[in-house]
């Protein structure tokens, strides 16, 4: 705990960065559980497209949610190529599919900049801020709301 | 103090286990057996809670607690004969004081006249004065302490007036506790710190001078020691220095026995209130070597059949109490092993030349072995039924009481085992059976008699495995369903047809029909707002199946059959597309493979099937669950007879069936949600997560236009 709030004292603050299509994304490094390579998902009935099903994680059954679909992005079919960013959403773990991992960054939150005022509602939902890194521009991702509300879905 | 509340609670759990064991044996000495081994056993339950209480200040139980004990100590010594009405009035003091148990462990105030009116029974029938006399059962023990001033700046208190347990230690070190640098005044200090002491040192053993070797322990003490702790805190002080001296502890609270007893009854009953509190998790393994009756399995314990006999004769289980997380880890691991060893053999078989027969030899006796370990993993969860039965024989006695009538309730096969988790869940239908059972099963007395029954009626609750599951029966030697008034009243709530003809057996299922209820007058007992219908609900989401059967005049019976276990399941594995699905064999009725003759649409797009002599709708699971849009032709496959809830047939269409097999149920829920048509999930020998399809809501939305589920993800996203 207090290694946490002196970095945050240090304003450093470390994100996975990762890359959809030619868009950069990034989490916080503290929610991301182990990242691996995609593996056929199992649908699950009756759910939303961006789902792509559950995946068996040592035991555990995760579902896997496609961030492109989620974002409204083009979506591709994911080869072995593609990356499952395991992480904590809530009480909830669940997979990120993306196409790569590109950095691990550590940055001043300082230069965290307010999402730019634009017409997707999508990305005024999921993104949090946006970076200005060495001419990218790189959005950090919030993953609170990344899985369908099922209470809602159940009523 | 952390310490403390985990002692707190180990005292409430046992209070559980004694309460147990003390309607158990009222119940026995209910049934005409009064041996002196039952009363003690009932005494010794009281005792010790009201000994426990004591330790923790819980004066409203430690009052009621006494008042009961006085009363058995008076059967125990034969001037109170344990007849019915004695009986029934114990039997209500349990409920008193387990009530007062509850609401101790819950720390609320506990209101003084929970018990008052069974107390004041109590009082009718011993005289007056058991309320008060001797609470304080150590306030007359006469000691004279001597105070020996070891240099301590903080002098040593005066003894107080005595409270909590009492023990007298006798303490002499040995010449080697002095070479390992222990002093016997830092024990002193520790006692101390426990509680009030009065030392008294014995010089009478130093020589003279001159003989004197200034190595060698010549001391010896005798401690008078009041605390609130036990007696195995009191011993840990002395731990240290275990072996190295003459130790022993006495306990001056024990109540002396009464002279017409053996020393050896005397005894056992000192062991049992002595009988060392289990401490915390993790807790070495902790005999009870007092309790030679065979006790009841703990609740949250792991049975271990001992394999040596401890001091008693005969040989007792020992226990240990585990925290019920690390079980369903153990659990959780152990069917992730199954799955990693059938994966394990599925690919060496994919690999081709398993010819070799040694690695073929060890794949099996490595399935022989994951198996034996699931299974006996699994054993660590089962409990016997005996609490829940024993929990019934008060509803029933609450039950009996508020309609007045007389009701003795019968137990078998109490020591059958089921999960832990199917007890639990099992409580509240089987209690709302009892309930039924009682106020609309059996008669009142004038009318049984008038039948020519005995004025008490019977309700029968028996446990026992059948060919791998549990069946429990609920049955009662009352009237019987009326059917007559069972089909009126359906025919009234526009249930059936005005016209229907049903047979008996159909009559008796109204029973289960969502809004029924027979009773004429709602009674505030059976007549709430769950009817049978929820219990067939909870006893099907328990991957079990209800039935009923009912002869007039003679009574009706219960019949439940349960899962041994919630953590597996037998399904059927199933392909459509190209995908695997489970379906639970609880649901199947049998399979079919349907010619096309024998499929006849049916209106727009639905299809039924004939199955013999009769039309059963056909759903293609796949259009159905959304994996494959609905198909205008008949589909082909596999059509799997399936029985739900209201008994009614449907046919589920899959592509083929792939494998039947026990599976591990892994939640969904857990990291996504719920979802509609799935019961949970599995992982199957590829390592491949399947879903377990929930047949009764696949059944019930086959009607659901799909429009509606298209509006459904529209929410969502």
């Amino acid at each position: 705990m207090n290694k946490i709030k002196t970095d945050e004292k240090n304003k450093k603050q470390e994100l996975v960065a990762f890359r959809i299509g030619t868009q950069e994304f990034c989490v916080d490094i503290m929610s991301v559980r182990e990242i691996r390579g995609w593996t056929p998902a199992t649908a699950i009935p009756h759910s939303p497209k961006f789902v792509r099903g559950v995946i068996n994680l040592r035991g555990a059954v995760l579902p896997v949610v496609d961030l492109a679909a989620r974002l409204g992005l083009p979506v591709v079919e994911p080869t072995a190529r593609h990356v499952i960013i395991v992480s904590q959403v809530g009480e909830k773990i669940a997979g990120i599919l993306v196409d790569a991992v590109s950095d691990i960054l550590s940055l001043d939150p300082n230069f965290i900049q307010p999402t730019p005022d634009v017409a997707s509602q999508v990305a005024r939902s999921f993104v949090r801020g946006v970076i200005d890194l060495e001419g990218r521009m790189i959005s950090i991702i919030t993953l609170d709301t990344i899985l369908p509300a099922m209470d809602r879905e159940a009523a | 103090m952390d310490q403390m509340a985990a002692i707190r609670e180990t005292f409430f759990q046992e209070c559980d286990e004694q309460l147990t064991t003390l309607e158990a044996g009222l119940i026995t000495m209910e049934e005409g057996d009064t041996s002196s081994d039952t009363v003690n056993a009932v005494f010794r339950a009281v005792h010790s809670i009201k000994g426990g209480a004591g330790a923790f200040k819980l004066n409203e139980l430690v009052g009621f607690a006494h008042v009961f004990e006085t009363a058995l100590d008076k059967v125990r010594s034969g001037t109170l004969a344990p007849d019915a009405d004695l009986l029934k009035l114990m039997l209500k003091s349990v409920d008193v004081l387990s009530d007062l148990v509850s609401a101790s462990r819950e720390g609320g105030e506990v209101s003084p006249d929970i018990g008052a009116s069974v107390i004041e029974e109590f009082n009718d029938l011993l005289g007056s004065g058991a309320k008060h006399d001797d609470v304080d059962e150590f306030a007359d023990i006469d000691f004279q302490p001597l105070i020996i001033d070891f240099g301590d700046p903080t002098p040593l208190a005066e003894p107080e007036k005595p409270e909590g347990n009492q023990f007298e230690i006798k303490f002499r070190p040995f010449r080697g506790m002095f070479d390992k640098a222990n002093e016997p005044i830092m024990l002193f200090r520790e006692l101390q710190r426990l509680g009030t002491v009065a030392i008294n040192c014995n010089t009478a053993n130093i020589p003279t001078f001159a003989e004197l070797d200034v190595n060698e322990s010549y001391l010896d003490w005798t401690i008078n020691f009041t605390t609130e702790f036990n007696r195995q805190i009191v011993a840990e002080v002395f731990e240290f220095v275990e072996g190295d001296c003459e130790l022993a502890i006495t306990d001056l609270a024990a109540p002396i026995a009464s002279s017409n007893e053996i020393d050896i009854e005397a005894l056992m009953q000192r062991v049992r209130s002595q009988s060392p509190a289990p401490a915390p998790i993790p807790a070495p393994v902790v005999a009870e070597p007092a309790e030679i009756e065979a006790l009841p399995v703990k609740p949250v314990a792991v049975s271990v059949e001992a394999k040596t006999s401890t001091k008693a004769s005969a040989p007792v289980p020992a226990t240990i109490r585990v925290d019920l997380e690390r079980v369903d880890r153990l659990i959780n691991l152990v069917g992730e092993l199954v799955i990693n060893q059938a994966m394990l053999t599925q690919r060496v078989f994919r690999s081709g030349n398993v010819t070799n027969s040694h690695v073929a030899t060890s794949l099996e006796e490595l399935e022989h072995l994951t198996r034996d370990l699931q299974e006996s993993v699994m054993a660590i969860r089962a409990q016997p039924v005996r609490p829940l039965f024993q929990r019934m024989s008060r509803i029933i006695r609450e039950v009996a009481d508020a309609t007045g009538k007389e009701v003795r309730l019968k137990t078998e096969g109490e020591a059958t085992e089921i999960d832990k988790t199917v007890i639990e869940l099992l409580a509240d239908p089987l209690t709302h059976m009892i309930r039924n059972g009682v106020d609309h099963g059996l008669e009142t007395p004038e009318e049984r008699v008038a039948a020519g029954k005995p004025a008490e009626g019977v309700i029968r609750l028996s446990a026992a495995h059948r060919s791998g599951r549990v069946v429990i029966e609920v049955s009662d030697d009352g009237a019987g369903i009326n059917r007559p008034k069972v089909l009126e009243s359906a025919k009234r709530k526009g249930l059936v047809a005005p016209d229907a003809a049903l047979t008996d057996a159909e009559i008796d299922n109204l029973l289960f029909l969502p809004g029924f209820s027979t009773a004429a007058t709602v009674s505030n007992i059976s007549g709430r707002s769950v009817g049978m219908d929820v219990v067939k609900r909870s006893i099907q989401a328990l991957g079990g199946r209800i039935t009923i059967s009912s002869k007039p005049k003679a009574g009706s019976t219960f019949s439940m059959s349960l899962p041994l276990t919630l953590a597996v399941l037998d399904g059927i594995v199933v392909a459509i597309d190209d995908q695997t699905f489970v379906i639970p064999l609880t649901a199947i009725v049998e399979t079919l493979q349907p010619s096309p003759e024998n499929i006849h649409p049916l209106g727009d797009g639905a299809f039924v099937m004939r199955v013999r002599d009769s039309f059963v709708p056909l759903i293609d699971v796949g259009a159905e669950i959304g994996i494959r849009p609905r198909s205008s032709k008949p589909p082909n496959g596999v059509a799997i007879l399936v029985e739900t809830e209201n008994r009614s047939r449907n046919a589920l269409l899959v592509d083929a069936i792939l494998d039947q097999r026990q599976v591990v149920i892994k939640s969904l829920e857990t990291n996504y949600g719920r979802t509609e048509g799935v019961a949970a999930a599995t992982i199957l020998g590829d390592g491949r997560v399947a879903m377990i399809l929930d047949v009764d809501t696949l059944v019930s939305n086959k009607r659901h236009e799909p429009a509606q589920f298209e509006e459904a993800l529209a929410k969502t996203s």
